[in-house]
């Protein structure tokens, strides 16, 4: 049984000039340890897919729909109070804001020890020292003294660590990092992907990596999704993907990145720029969501939408002229 | 910390001072001659300036000040120019109802509004919040004296619930002193609730939107745990702020509310004492109410470094 298998989920939001079909029909499994990148743009709903797994969206204007079951569980069916249960002990979550995600007014040790107490029978006591040993865990300094300290009082990368710490404590099956280092310097990111990787270990916890850095997709995945337009368009092992792109939009993904040094080598060729903006989700779109933007697009991309396809042994991509490898029999 | 409170209380000296001049000059600047009052309609010319002289308010005005001043630093307030009593004891008489009639309504209404406050923010935009904030228009727009009225009607005189008026002293035991306070606490608390209650919901509805409150839920927190722990303490400062402001309204509602309910406190006395111009009894109540008001906001802003750590001065 897999450890996570989404199948067609839809979270669309209410609003008032139309539906927003922030995720439109996306699906696909995760194995025990395993980690997973999730990328795409801005706005192609990489976050609501991850918030919809923990069912955090506001119900309304939000509306979850399909299936997602953990070890063969599913989430959209249970309770408030089972979701409670799930929440930050069997998953937990990772934010991109370190400075805003941490409660102003209470410590780090009561933030800390509050998730083990909602989920495990431990004293006060015990609590504490679970806390230091987690804090000790992510490698903060003097642990013991910062359990009585608050957020403000913490740099970011100390901020995303507690937090860290406060997602592994209950040791969940699964983690899910949405855009964890994005707000941090570029040498702390390596830090606490150092770190991400190293827990990942000790923990044994599946990881759903969300992200628009390829960089760190490349150095963490075994596997990418790629999302545009809230959808999935393609998905294959990391080595895969990072050798032969099959989808024009993972193409295009590339191309914008930026490579260090090259123009101090007298290469300066422009950064390939993927031309326009994400379609608006609130109109139906037919055929590929992509053609609007897509340099080789046809009619054919214009009037009917491409199926998932498996391209080679596990590369699946939406496109129609994606080249197929010949599938070993 | 410590030293942050000891600063607090420092700076309310220069305050207080500055309250004594503007109390004392309210004889100078208010219409009408005490002397003329006390002297009567038929008294002559020459009795008022003997009444005058023997009140000292022929003597220069600062020297005056000083005077007074130093008599009130001995809690010496005077004495009554009607009644000839002391203004402290005349005080200390009718402290306990009033004081009792707004420690219970501060208590009523921080328990009824704040709850109330936080409940619409959750429920925002449903018939909950509608139905909850509507009240409270009401309970800011109906004064004192009519919500008073009725309430006295309906639970008093229809339903025998509570007593009609009148006040019992806390010596006589809790219960007997907590029934006659209801319904004036309530009638007193209304135009408090409402605005406590109002500011409660948006400043809980700013906080819902932040990214801790997402995370709480993440972690598997209840609703209310959310609601109280993490939301309300985070919300709380405004909330602390309009309390204190709000205890200037029970000042003045007080005086009303006692007289609906005719309880014999300082509400009364102020009354009696505007209406035959003693000026000794004014003085001193204004200056105690002054004192209340800094005193009161002076325990607002040692309870905001409590709730925020990260407030230091």
């Amino acid at each position: 049984m897999p450890l996570l298998e989404i199948n067609d989920l839809q979270t669309h939001f209410r609003t008032p000039d139309g539906v927003n079909r922030a995720v439109d029909g996306v699906s696909f499994q995760m194995g025990e340890g395993e980690t997973l990148a999730v990328v795409g743009e801005s706005g192609c709903g990489k976050s609501v897919t991850a918030n919809s797994i923990l069912r955090l969206i506001p119900e309304p204007p939000g509306k979850i729909a399909g299936s997602i079951r953990f070890r063969g569980v599913d989430l959209l069916k249970l309770s408030d109070k089972e979701m409670r249960r799930v929440r930050g002990n069997d998953i937990s979550m990772i934010f991109q804001e370190p400075m805003t995600s941490l409660n102003p007014v209470l410590t780090v040790g009561r933030q800390l020890g509050e998730t083990l107490r909602l989920h495990q029978r431990v004293s006060r006591r015990e609590a504490d020292a679970r806390a230091v040993e987690m804090l000790r865990l992510v490698g903060i300094p003097e642990a013991k003294r910062r359990l009585g300290e608050y957020p403000h009082q913490l740099s970011g990368g100390m901020r995303q660590r507690v937090m860290i710490a406060i997602a592994l404590s209950c040791r969940p099956k699964l983690l899910i990092a949405d855009e964890p280092t994005t707000a941090l310097d570029v040498t702390i990111q390596a830090q606490i992907l150092d770190l991400m990787k190293d827990l990942k270990a000790k923990v044994g916890a599946a990881i759903i990596l969300i992200t628009h850095d390829l960089g760190i997709v490349a150095e963490v995945a075994e596997r990418v999704m790629v999302m545009y337009a809230g959808r999935k368009v393609e998905e294959a092992p990391v080595e895969k993907l990072f050798r032969t792109p099959r989808h024009p939009y993972t193409q295009g993904l590339f191309g914008a990145v930026p490579k260090l040094g090259s123009s101090l080598a007298g290469n300066l060729t422009k950064l390939a720029e993927i031309p326009g903006v994400v379609p608006s989700l609130k109109q139906r779109i037919c055929g590929c969501v992509f053609a609007t933007r897509c340099a080789s697009a046809t009619d054919l991309c214009r009037q009917s939408a491409p199926a998932l396809e498996l391209k080679a042994p596990g590369h699946l991509a939406a496109c129609h002229f994606a080249p197929k490898e010949a599938l070993a029999a | 910390m410590l030293a942050h409170i000891f600063r607090r209380i420092v700076a309310t000296i220069p305050v207080m001072a500055i309250v004594a001049l503007f109390v004392f000059s309210l004889l100078y600047i208010a219409p009408g001659d005490p002397a003329a009052v006390i002297a009567g309609e038929q008294a002559s010319p020459e009795d008022v300036e003997k009444i005058r002289k023997g009140l000292g308010l022929d003597r220069p005005f600062v020297s005056r000040f000083g005077e007074w001043s130093w008599h009130i630093l001995q809690a010496d307030l005077g004495t009554s120019m009607f009644t000839g009593l002391p203004v402290t004891q005349l005080i200390v008489q009718r402290l306990e109802p009033t004081l009792s009639l707004m420690v219970v309504t501060l208590i009523l209404s921080i328990t009824i509004a704040v709850p109330m406050g936080v409940i619409a923010a959750w429920k925002a935009g449903t018939w909950v919040d509608r139905g909850l904030m509507a009240f409270a228009v009401l309970g800011f727009s109906v004064p004192v004296f009519v919500v008073g009225y009725v309430l006295a009607y309906v639970f008093a005189l229809e339903l025998d619930w509570f007593p009609v008026q009148g006040y019992t002293p806390l010596s006589a035991g809790f219960w007997p002193w907590l029934e006659n306070l209801v319904l004036p606490a309530i009638a007193l608390g209304c135009v408090y609730i409402a605005l406590i209650a109002r500011i409660t919901r948006a400043s809980m509805l700013e906080v819902l939107q932040q990214d801790y409150i997402r995370t709480a839920r993440s972690k598997g927190m209840g609703q209310s745990g959310i609601l109280f722990v993490h939301a309300l303490k985070n919300a709380a400062v405004p909330i602390v702020t309009v309390i204190g402001i709000g205890v200037a309204l029970l000042i003045g509602g007080a005086v009303v509310t006692e007289s609906v309910f005719a309880i014999p406190g300082l509400g009364r006395l102020t009354i009696d004492a505007i209406v035959r111009r003693d000026y000794p009894v004014i003085q001193g109540i204004v200056l105690l109410f002054s004192l209340v008001y800094v005193l009161v906001n002076l325990a607002v802003d040692v309870i905001y470094t409590l709730l925020d750590p990260r407030i230091r001065y």
